[in-house]
């Protein structure tokens, strides 16, 4: 397939499905009218605060909550210990790992969960806390993970039997010994430690949630900020032993997720045991810090990059060797036959010969996790290393990186290609998006511009990356989370007046799936988006599926909304047969009615089936009255959208502050359902690219303390650090996706830090730099510019 | 101790702790959840209300400050039915993903138009960086402004406070 320049929702063309549509969710936003978790009152609803350890490994000896029982606004202390005795204490997690609930034997990081308090309000909940006494018995910590495999590091997870280490696991993908076979025969090989530091989605919405258990049915309702709800009620069913059809997980409005809300956390399983206990509704809101200390953390691997070339830029072998933090237990969300997530992409978009990767993970003294923020299963770090590592080759081969990577990339005819880790690409054209970005940064005069700055000895950096995303997971036959498949389902209903209600598995946090899904719908069935109700964020009101992250909604639930449309399309063909005495061969189908072959003005619309599958009148021979479907949509491959970026910077030689002056991003996420939503969506992930290369981070000291424990620490781009975006697409579709479409949610996030970060580098160049880590604030650029450049971790 | 605060032309009167905030005494004693609450540190701006007709960060404000005051929250922006053209603005420009920064960024917008009805991008790119968004990368904001700036026949918030 072909890129072509419109996308095929040009206005006019089709009115009723596809194109720029004002969202759904908006008027009742924008009036504050949302219905976000910590909205929610219930009468008597209690509040919940969890006390967290100051220290990051420490057995605990004693804990006394008597000064807090005794508070006379507290309902309830409990500990780790009563959780123990119920066998609450632990909890799986999403890659069959266990974390505890609260502590028991030791804590394992600062900030993590030793006992809770239940009180009538928030501020009394919190008044407890103070009154808690812990000791703790220090322990030797791991706050650097190249020691966490030393002989004598204390182990961390002695709650696993027999663990004498803190090795997690090892992995590989690729062949070693073909690709050791191209590096020795290659003109140039080029290595660099590559450094993705941790960083943390900070959704503005913390997590919260209010559980309520009704005492006679045992029925348990939890308001929740999760992006998965079926997933969740599948994992408390498991953990607290109750029938799964007593759980219902109501997703309201979420405010931004990132990935963040994937996991399951302890407070979520705290408020469901204290209102188990005390028979009333509880709310836990986490604060700011408790969100960025103890919620799951994205990256932290340190990557050994290496790229063997010919010397005229015809790129051969990619290896890697990776070392990956995955904190004190092992939460990573991935599909659980990868551990590493997707990072097996790091091919990138170039057409090689031989690829390698081997990887260790291990635990360490902080904060679990693993997977989070918009990475789309490790494809951000994946990107990062491959865009990274080419810039560098470009750096010795004396290439223009953006020719560099012109000359190697995957051909179209090449498409499906499977690449050399084994995925298969479904549908790419490279060249004209990468020549669609070079044309709107105006590239040539802009290096001209560098080349004039650099003689009078300004720095300005002008860096590219172009990547490949694979997002949707996943087929089934190799992708599940704790057991259960990665298929969605969705359900589709048309009232007798034509009206529509469809229910999916998946559940917006921001990304406007209430709009999105009706124009899907819409464009199958000619019923109009204003005429089609998305319910989603409900287990009770919605099919089973696995929820939005890792860009999957558009790729999974957005085949499912096609297809489950067209089932009602075809058993709309059929009553319209009768309706018409056409045979059911002799009916077409245009824009929402169905007319007799040749005989336009024999036609009936959806809306008039819709009454007639309700009505009193006969149908077809065997078919039932009503008109609805539901469908279990299974993907047979991942979706590759991908994109070409620009990001040109300029740095003040006197503060070495980086300045993001312009940045460009040519996407191409296939069929576009909303241009004006997907727009957002890469703008959203640019903003996150730029923090993350330009100042997030969260670091620890030696310690183990956690140091950027808010956001004065933890910096996030506002509207002054961020340029006016520059954006543009080609429309490549998914050939197998059945409206050709692929997600979005995450390419800009995985896209934009190495443009951003090449650019920083680039705009190095006069002082010799070929790498710098991330996060390149003021003080570490100042100190690459000196010649003192040192790894964030 | 007693307060007594107009919020969006209502008075509310409550019996309530000294260190109370503004943002939990709007959020859970007049029951306004539009103003919402995202950070310990005055960073984020999702608490942003008008007291006066000024943006104030009312996590940071205690409820017996604003005592004898006329806030305005997002519930406030509408006026009989007829929508702010802020609001209308972030419709239209699509200036919202999740919507929670939203009424903050709204009612900054607000007075920042109320003292500077035709602002430039930068101007308004200042105005707004106290506050975060995550999801939008505010060029969108921009926009939604600007178009309020063209598009919208001033309301005076005073109006619904009266
Ligand atoms: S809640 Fe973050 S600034 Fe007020
Ligand atoms: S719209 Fe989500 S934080 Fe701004």
């Amino acid at each position: 397939m072909t890129a072509v320049e419109e996308t095929p929702a040009e206005e006019g063309e089709r009115p009723i499905g596809y194109g720029r549509l004002l969202r759904k969710e908006d008027p009742r936003l924008i009036r504050g009218m949302g219905n976000f978790v910590d909205d929610i009152q219930l009468p008597g609803m209690l509040h919940l605060a969890i006390l967290r350890s100051p220290v990051a490994h420490a057995r605990i000896a004693n804990i006394d909550t008597s000064a807090a029982q005794a508070h006379p606004k507290v309902v309830a202390v409990i500990t780790g210990a009563d959780l123990a005795e119920q066998g609450l204490a632990w909890m799986p997690t999403l890659s069959n790992d266990v974390q505890s609930v609260l502590a028991t034997d030791k804590v394992r990081f600062q900030h993590q969960e030793v006992a809770f308090v239940v009180a009538e309000d928030r501020y009394s909940a919190r008044d407890a806390l103070e009154l808690i006494d812990v000791e703790y018995d220090m322990l030797p910590v791991i706050s650097d993970v190249r020691s966490a495999l030393d002989a004598d590091a204390p182990v961390i997870r002695d709650d696993l039997e027999g663990k004498a280490d803190n090795h997690i696991f090892d992995w590989e993908t690729g062949d070693e010994a073909s690709t050791n076979e191209v590096f020795e025969r290659a003109d140039v090989v080029v290595s660099e430690e590559i450094i993705y530091p941790r960083v943390h989605p900070a959704p503005m919405e913390t997590c919260a949630c209010v559980a309520q258990v009704e005492r006679v049915s045992g029925q348990l309702t939890l308001w929740s900020t999760t992006q998965a709800p079926h997933a969740h009620r599948t994992v408390y069913a498991l953990v607290a032993g109750l029938p799964e059809h007593k759980i219902r997980i109501i997703a309201p409005d979420i405010g931004g997720g990132f990935g963040g809300k994937v996991p399951i956390y302890p407070g979520y399983v705290c408020a469901i045991v204290a209102s188990l206990v005390i028979g009333k509704p509880v709310k836990w809101t986490e604060d700011r810090t408790e969100n960025l200390v103890s919620t799951g953390f994205a990256r932290d691997y340190i990557m050994k990059g290496e790229i063997a070339a010919t010397s005229d830029g015809k790129i051969l072998a990619v290896r890697t060797n990776v070392l990956a933090d995955h904190g004190a237990f092992n939460g990573v969300a991935s599909p659980i036959k990868y551990p590493a997530g997707f990072f097996g992409v790091f091919t990138g978009s170039y057409d090689l010969e031989a690829a390698h990767c081997k990887m260790t993970a291990v635990y360490t003294n902080k904060a679990p996790g693993g997977v989070a923020y918009a990475c789309s299963f490790r494809i951000t770090e994946a990107v990062y290393l491959i865009e990274r590592i080419v810039d560098c080759l470009a750096f010795e081969l004396d290439m223009d990186p953006a020719e560099l990577r012109l000359k190697n990339f995957i051909k179209p005819e090449q498409f499906p290609y499977e690449t050399k880790t084994g995925w298969v690409y479904d549908s790419g054209d490279y060249e004209p998006a990468m020549r669609k970005a070079m044309d709107m940064a105006g590239y040539a005069q802009l290096r001209e511009e560098q080349a004039e700055k650099r003689e009078r000895g300004e720095l300005m950096g002008i860096g590219i990356s172009f990547f490949t995303e694979a997002v949707g997971a996943g087929p089934r036959k190799d992708m599940d989370i704790l057991g259960l498949g990665m298929a969605d389902g969705c359900e589709l209903r048309v009232h007798p007046t034509g009206k529509a209600i469809v229910r999916l598995s998946v559940k917006t946090q921001g990304q406007g799936h209430e709009t999105t899904f009706a124009q899907i719908v819409a464009e199958e069935l000619g019923i109009p988006p204003e005429d089609i109700d998305v319910i989603h964020g409900d287990t009770d009101n919605t099919p089973f599926g696995l929820g939005t992250y890792g860009s999957r909604s558009t790729p999974v639930s957005g085949a499912a909304a096609a297809l489950v449309a067209r089932k009602v399309r075809d058993k709309a063909q059929i009553i319209a047969s009768g309706m018409l005495e056409a045979s059911v061969a002799d009916l077409e189908w245009v824009k929402g009615s169905f007319h007799v072959a040749g005989d336009p003005s024999k036609s009936v619309t959806i809306q008039d089936i819709a009454m007639r599958a309700h009505g009193a009148g006969d149908l077809p021979d065997g078919i039932e009255g009503g008109l609805e479907a539901q469908i279990c949509y299974n993907p047979t491959n991942l979706t590759y959208p991908f994109g070409a970026y620009i990001c040109v910077v300029d740095i003040d030689p006197a503060t070495a502050e980086v300045k993001v002056r312009r940045f460009i991003a040519v996407d191409d996420c296939g069929t576009q359902i909303n241009p004006m939503i997907i727009e957002g969506q890469v703008h959203g992930g640019l903003a996150d690219g730029v923090g993350m290369a330009l100042m997030e981070m969260i670091a620890f000291d030696e310690d183990g303390n956690c140091l950027s424990a808010s956001l004065m620490d933890y910096l996030i781009p506002t509207s002054l650090e961020c340029p006016d975006w520059e954006t543009g697409h080609t429309v490549t579709p998914s050939p197998h996706h059945p409206i050709g479409a692929k997600g979005i949610g995450e390419s800009a996030t995985v896209g934009s830090p190495p443009a951003v970060v090449n650019a920083v580098v680039d705009a190095l160049k006069p002082f010799g730099i070929r790498h710098a880590d991330m996060p390149l604030t003021p003080s570490r650029v100042w100190e690459t510019m000196q010649g003192n450049h040192t790894a964030p971790i | 101790m007693q307060v007594n605060i107009v919020i969006n032309g209502q008075e509310v009167t409550e019996e309530i702790e000294p260190r109370m905030l503004l943002v939990h005494f709007i959020r859970d004693q007049a029951g306004l959840t539009g103003t919402h609450w995202g950070c310990d540190t005055s960073n984020c701006g999702t608490c942003v209300v008008l007291i006066d007709g000024e943006p104030v960060k009312s996590c940071t404000t205690l409820a017996a400050m604003t005592s004898g005051h006329q806030v305005t929250t997002v519930e406030g922006m509408e006026v009989d039915g007829v929508l702010d053209p802020v609001q209308e603005g972030f419709m239209q420009c699509h200036g919202l993903q999740c919507g929670f920064c939203t009424p903050g960024m709204m009612l900054t917008a607000r007075a920042l138009l109320d003292q500077n009805p035709d602002p430039s991008e930068h101007e308004i790119r200042e105005a707004i960086s106290g506050q975060i968004c995550r999801c939008t990368g505010y060029s969108s904001i921009v926009r939604s402004i600007r178009w309020a700036a063209e598009n919208g026949t001033p309301v005076s918030l005073e109006g619904a406070s009266s």
